[in-house]
């Protein structure tokens, strides 16, 4: 439920492009009455869990935010208060400007290495094309906090990997733990656990590009290159904007990395290096709940325009 | 977000639906077909150039197996990435195992019962939900999927005080429940279900079973569920990697050690190693982490060809 | 089929009932505690262990286990449970929550003396002077009671006690022939001679650690928080502070300090192989040395901590005690435990055995205890130096009321500094200015 998992949990939602739109709307033909009821039927289950574990805080957090309790002199209300605060809070436009980097670096460096792995392995042009599709798939089965744990290990520029590296090179070249490194640092931990996962997004998109299509192309005299751009990629479209958005949100929602990895880096990553840390930190550090819950308010409205923008451009694109 | 919504389902509801159904059941006949006409040579350069790819992917799980086999001074006194001179693997997991009497065994017990009923009640209900959205019509139907969408925008990290209090109120924090119920939540696998739903449960054949008399959770159990099969195979598999490393909430909803999944609980040993009275277990961290990965990796490994059929069937259908 | 259906029924119905009281319980913010409040005396104390009953203690202290054991040997009609919710700060954010909850706290909980102001102030903890236990007093090394003493209440009692000292690794000293620093001036030079004749080698490792760095201005004189009720001063650039970052900066500033970050694995790495050639550290490190550093048995010695004039001082750093939580059902039989657990002499035994550095008088002048040779330091006896530095603690010392907060913003000020190599001042400054911010907005009145 947090940070990159959330694509995780999320993402996947494959598939394919292009021509013929057809909306789910469409698969239902006859409407009649007692369906009504009966639709809700299947759907309530869902609903009122995601009720209760999705909207209830939601709504608690918009009432927090409106509010100011003191660990002396109690609870009061302040209306946007708390708003206005945060947008003259410098630590949470230093988090926010620190993950909008990350963004625009990791993402498209992730996605363009799964999106190379997955036209590598869908080229029929590799040896034990199995072998790397679950290699490079591995790493999202091993949990976060693990998968921190291991390359904090590999980063000890003392005793680590790092180390290793720096006294066979005779240099201290390597510090993945310094200010200048670190946000890199945690961009190759994410980049690692994630892009196996696009890759087999992109992977199952290509798969069910038809073959009419490459026959065509062949008719055609195109070559390998052509094909890529002008069949494959066009037809992965629809997939690249849902991972762009998931990894959007999953970028914005960025803690565990940092989070874990803060006890080997422990200046260089702050209380407030996200903004996720951010507002966990106010909450249960300086339980300054309602600040925290303004912080999730503003940020779940932030990524949910971004996301929104992202997905415009992509269906403009697409109806180009 | 509701264009969002259309777009998403749009998309993936587009492409090549029918005939490639069976073709991605046996993969073997679509591949020839593509590679007949281009007809790529394997290259063993490219294969190269994509083996850097792998071992950047495997190195780290490498790196952890090697170490797995060192004692705790050893871990500091020899090479990352090579064996040390003793060779304590099958002591460590000894260790491991037995440690505390045996708590790692009783996390790991704990994380199979947050993944059977988690990841199982995750995908029941989003298998349902999406069901019920692809093939009835009722009010607010629309709006669930931009609902849905929506919420997961806001930071879950943040919301962690406001659940953690209100489920305190209902007791279930430090309960099992705690972990449960939120894992339930599965939105991609409701998405996925949804556009899945559409093609492959044709409506033709649900007013069939209603012309028969036959209720409508009767037919979901007896028909729609087979047919939906490849796509709760795939959601199944998700929600299972997602529940096996929940890390965060745990880490708030529970304060009692019996009760931690693997993640929480390894992440304790790891902090034990600081302050008064400071006892570092390194060795057992390394070799615990070890133990969580290996049984999702031989279920990765071993459902392979299942869970990746799934996938493509998945993909087909959408 | 019909599982599957009456499962979804029957989950149907408890999420509804689950969220029909989420959505009512959201509205209301649980403050406060339950159960009683406390009431009574020291004879309820032994009609509570009588009567018996069960009790929830929280505590990450390796000793714990066999205290219990033991206690429930001695009072059969007691049972208690034993959790270990977490190390430090973890166990205090979970306790944090359960008290804004209202529910969920244990009877009886381990806390260190910096954050035990923050928890009594939001009165979460029991005032056990109603309970007689304030008659233990003479039984506890005056920090250690000083500690435990908020606002004319008696919060908890205290566990073990961490006066400073210096441990140096010896074999490195003697390698590169340097003597054991008794003044800060002589550590500083002590820590250019290590460095320049072994680039590799720092005299001490430290990245910036708000419990060192309060204990450093601590044993320098200075008292930077002062904390009576709800009125609040903080001064981190009184003369003590000063004179404490006057000789830090040295080291600080002249890049004299290994940046490996204290606990974690290569920090016993760096006490293992030299590399880190001292600590000024609590008394409670013998243990911690012991057990996980056992490659370097024989190389450490312990000193009295370095003075800045050669008068006999030292600090607290880290130990903590016991408190009984406001949510306990059961107070009388909370309190009965716990003084069982921090002043019967059958618990000690097993603390002390377990490596713990004790806050008790009794075991501090103990001679079996203060002549005690020990093996890993080369048959030194370590606990001479260690109780005399418990007895030079000098006096005065109080934590802010908000502690725990004011340590997890260390880094992101003073830790700037570090990371930076510049003046320690410039971050306490801001450490300060943040410090006075967050109390003015959380509804104290701060003085600078």
């Amino acid at each position: 439920m947090t940070t990159t998992s959330t694509p995780a949990a999320t993402g996947r939602p494959a598939s394919t492009a292009a021509s013929s739109p057809k909306s789910p709307a469409r698969g239902i033909r006859r409407p009649r009455q007692r369906s009504e009821w009966k639709g809700l039927a299947f759907v309530a289950p869902f609903l009122v869990v995601f009720l209760l574990v999705f909207i209830a805080p939601v709504v608690y957090s918009i009432y927090l935010s409106l509010y100011r309790e003191q660990l002396v002199g109690g609870n009061a209300f302040v209306g946007f208060e708390n708003y206005l605060a945060l947008f003259g809070d410098a630590q949470f436009w230093e988090g926010f400007g620190r993950v909008t980097l990350f963004l625009l670096v990791q993402v498209p460096v992730m996605l363009g290495l799964a999106l190379v792995a997955a036209l590598a392995i869908d080229s029929a042009r590799l040896h034990a094309t199995g072998f790397f599709r679950i290699a490079i798939f591995l790493p999202y089965a091993v949990p976060a906090v693990v998968a921190v744990l291991m390359w904090g290990f590999i980063y000890g520029d003392n005793f680590g990997l790092a180390a290793n590296i720096n006294d066979w090179l005779g240099s201290t070249i390597i510090t993945p733990f310094a200010r200048e490194w670190i946000l890199v640092s945690i961009g190759n931990i994410v980049t690692w656990e994630f892009v196996g996962y696009n890759m087999l997004i992109f992977y199952s998109a290509l798969k069910v590009i038809p073959t009419d299509l490459y026959e065509a192309a062949e008719l055609d005299g195109a070559g390998p290159m052509r094909v890529v751009t002008g069949i494959k990629l066009p037809a992965l479209r629809g997939a690249i904007v849902i991972a762009t958005i998931f990894s959007i949100i999953g970028s914005f929602q960025l803690f565990n990395e940092p989070n874990i990895l803060r006890t080997l880096a422990p200046n260089i990553i702050t209380t407030y290096f996200t903004p996720n840390m951010y507002a966990y930190n106010l909450s249960f550090a300086g339980q300054q709940y309602n600040a925290s819950a303004t912080v999730a308010i503003v940020m779940g409205v932030f990524t949910a325009v971004i996301a929104y923008v992202v997905q415009l451009r992509g269906s403009r694109k697409e109806e180009r | 977000m509701s264009t969002l919504t259309e777009v998403m389902t749009t998309t993936d509801a587009a492409g090549g639906r029918g005939a490639s159904g069976t073709r991605s059941r046996r993969r073997g006949a679509y591949r020839p077909k593509y590679s007949s006409p281009l007809r790529p040579r394997k290259s063993v350069a490219f294969t190269l150039l994509m083996g850097i790819f792998v071992i950047y992917s495997l190195v780290p799980l490498v790196w952890l197996l090697i170490n797995a086999t060192k004692t705790q001074a050893g871990l500091f006194s020899s090479f990352g990435l090579w064996f040390d001179d003793d060779f304590v693997l099958f002591q460590n997991i000894w260790e491991t195992l037995t440690y505390k009497d045996g708590i790692f065994l009783r996390w790991f017990g704990n994380t199979l019962l947050y993944v059977v009923v988690g990841a199982g009640g995750a995908t029941l209900l989003a298998t349902l939900a999406g069901y019920g959205l692809a093939k009835f019509r009722f009010t607010g139907r629309k709006a669930v999927f931009a609902v849905v969408l929506g919420a997961i925008a806001v930071p879950g990290t943040a919301l962690a005080v406001p659940t953690f209090l209100m489920f305190s109120q209902l007791g279930l924090t430090n309960t099992p429940w705690a972990i449960i119920i939120p894992s339930l939540i599965s939105p991609f696998g409701l998405y996925l279900i949804w556009v899945y739903a559409v093609d492959s449960v044709p409506t033709e054949l649900l007013e069939a079973a209603r012309m028969d008399g036959a209720g409508e959770f009767r037919t979901f159990f007896t028909i729609s569920i087979r047919l939906l099969a490849p796509g709760i195979v795939t959601v199944l598999l998700f929600t299972v990697v997602a529940t096996w490393n929940n890390y965060f909430l745990p880490l708030i909803m529970l304060s009692d050690p019996t009760w931690y999944p693997l993640t929480v609980g390894l992440n304790q040993w790891s902090a034990q190693a600081t302050g008064v009275a400071a006892q570092p277990i390194y060795n057992l961290v390394i070799t615990g982490s070890l133990l969580t990965i290996v049984p999702i990796v031989v279920a990765f490994l071993g459902l392979q060809r299942f869970w990746q059929s799934g996938l493509s069937a998945g993909s087909v259908k959408q | 089929m019909s599982i599957a259906r009456s499962a979804v029924r029957r989950t149907l119905s408890v999420v509804a009932a689950a969220a029909l009281i989420g959505t009512l319980a959201a509205c209301s913010s649980g403050t406060g505690g339950g159960g009683s409040d406390a009431g009574g005396s020291a004879s309820d104390l032994d009609a509570a262990l009588e009567k018996g009953g069960k009790l929830t203690y929280w505590s990450w202290t390796p000793s714990a286990e066999a205290q219990v054991a033991a206690f429930e040997d001695a009072y059969p009609n007691v049972d208690v449970e034993l959790v270990n919710a977490g190390t430090n700060t973890e166990e205090y954010t979970k306790l944090q929550n359960a008290i804004k909850a209202g529910s969920g706290a244990p009877d009886v909980v381990q806390i260190e003396y910096y954050a035990i102001p923050q928890f009594a102030l939001s009165d979460s903890l029991v005032d056990l002077g109603a309970y007689g236990l304030g008659d233990l007093e003479d039984q506890y090394s005056a920090s250690t009671w000083g500690a435990v003493n908020v606002g004319g209440k008696l919060v908890g009692l205290p566990q073990d006690s961490g006066p400073m000292a210096l441990f140096y690794n010896k074999t490195v000293f003697d390698q590169y022939g340097i003597a054991v620093p008794a003044t800060w001036d002589e550590y500083v030079q002590a820590a250019k001679d290590l460095h320049a004749a072994d680039p590799s080698k720092y005299i001490t490792a430290d990245t910036g650690d708000s419990g060192f760095a309060t204990s450093m201005i601590w044993q320098a004189g200075g008292r930077p928080f002062e904390a009576d009720g709800t009125n609040v001063t903080i001064d981190l650039a009184d003369e003590g502070t000063q004179k404490w970052t006057g000789v830090w900066n040295q080291l600080v500033e002249g890049d004299l300090l290994s940046s490996t970050p204290g606990w974690s694995d290569e920090w016993y790495k760096g006490l293992g192989d030299g590399s880190i050639a001292t600590l000024v550290i609590g008394a409670w490190m013998p243990g911690v040395l012991e057990s996980s550093v056992p490659d370097a048995a024989g190389d450490w010695r312990v000193a009295p901590m370095p003075t800045y004039d050669g008068t006999p001082v030292a600090a607290e750093n880290g130990g903590g005690g016991q408190s009984v939580t406001k949510q306990s059902e059961n107070p009388a039989l909370a309190a009965a435990f716990l003084r069982w657990l921090n002043s019967d002499p059958a618990s000690i035994e097993v603390f002390l055995s377990s490596g713990g550095f004790p806050a008790t008088t009794a075991d501090l002048n103990d001679p079996d205890f203060v002549n005690l040779e020990s093996e890993y330091f080369g048959g030194q006896k370590i606990n001479e130096v260690l109780t005399q530095a418990s007895k030079d603690v000098s006096s005065g010392w109080s934590y802010l009321p908000y502690q725990v907060y004011a340590n997890s913003i260390f880094g992101d000020t003073v830790g700037q500094a570090y990371a930076n190599g510049t003046d320690l001042n410039d971050g306490l400054a801001t450490w300060q200015d943040q410090l006075v911010d967050y109390g003015n907005e959380q509804g104290f009145s701060v003085n600078k």
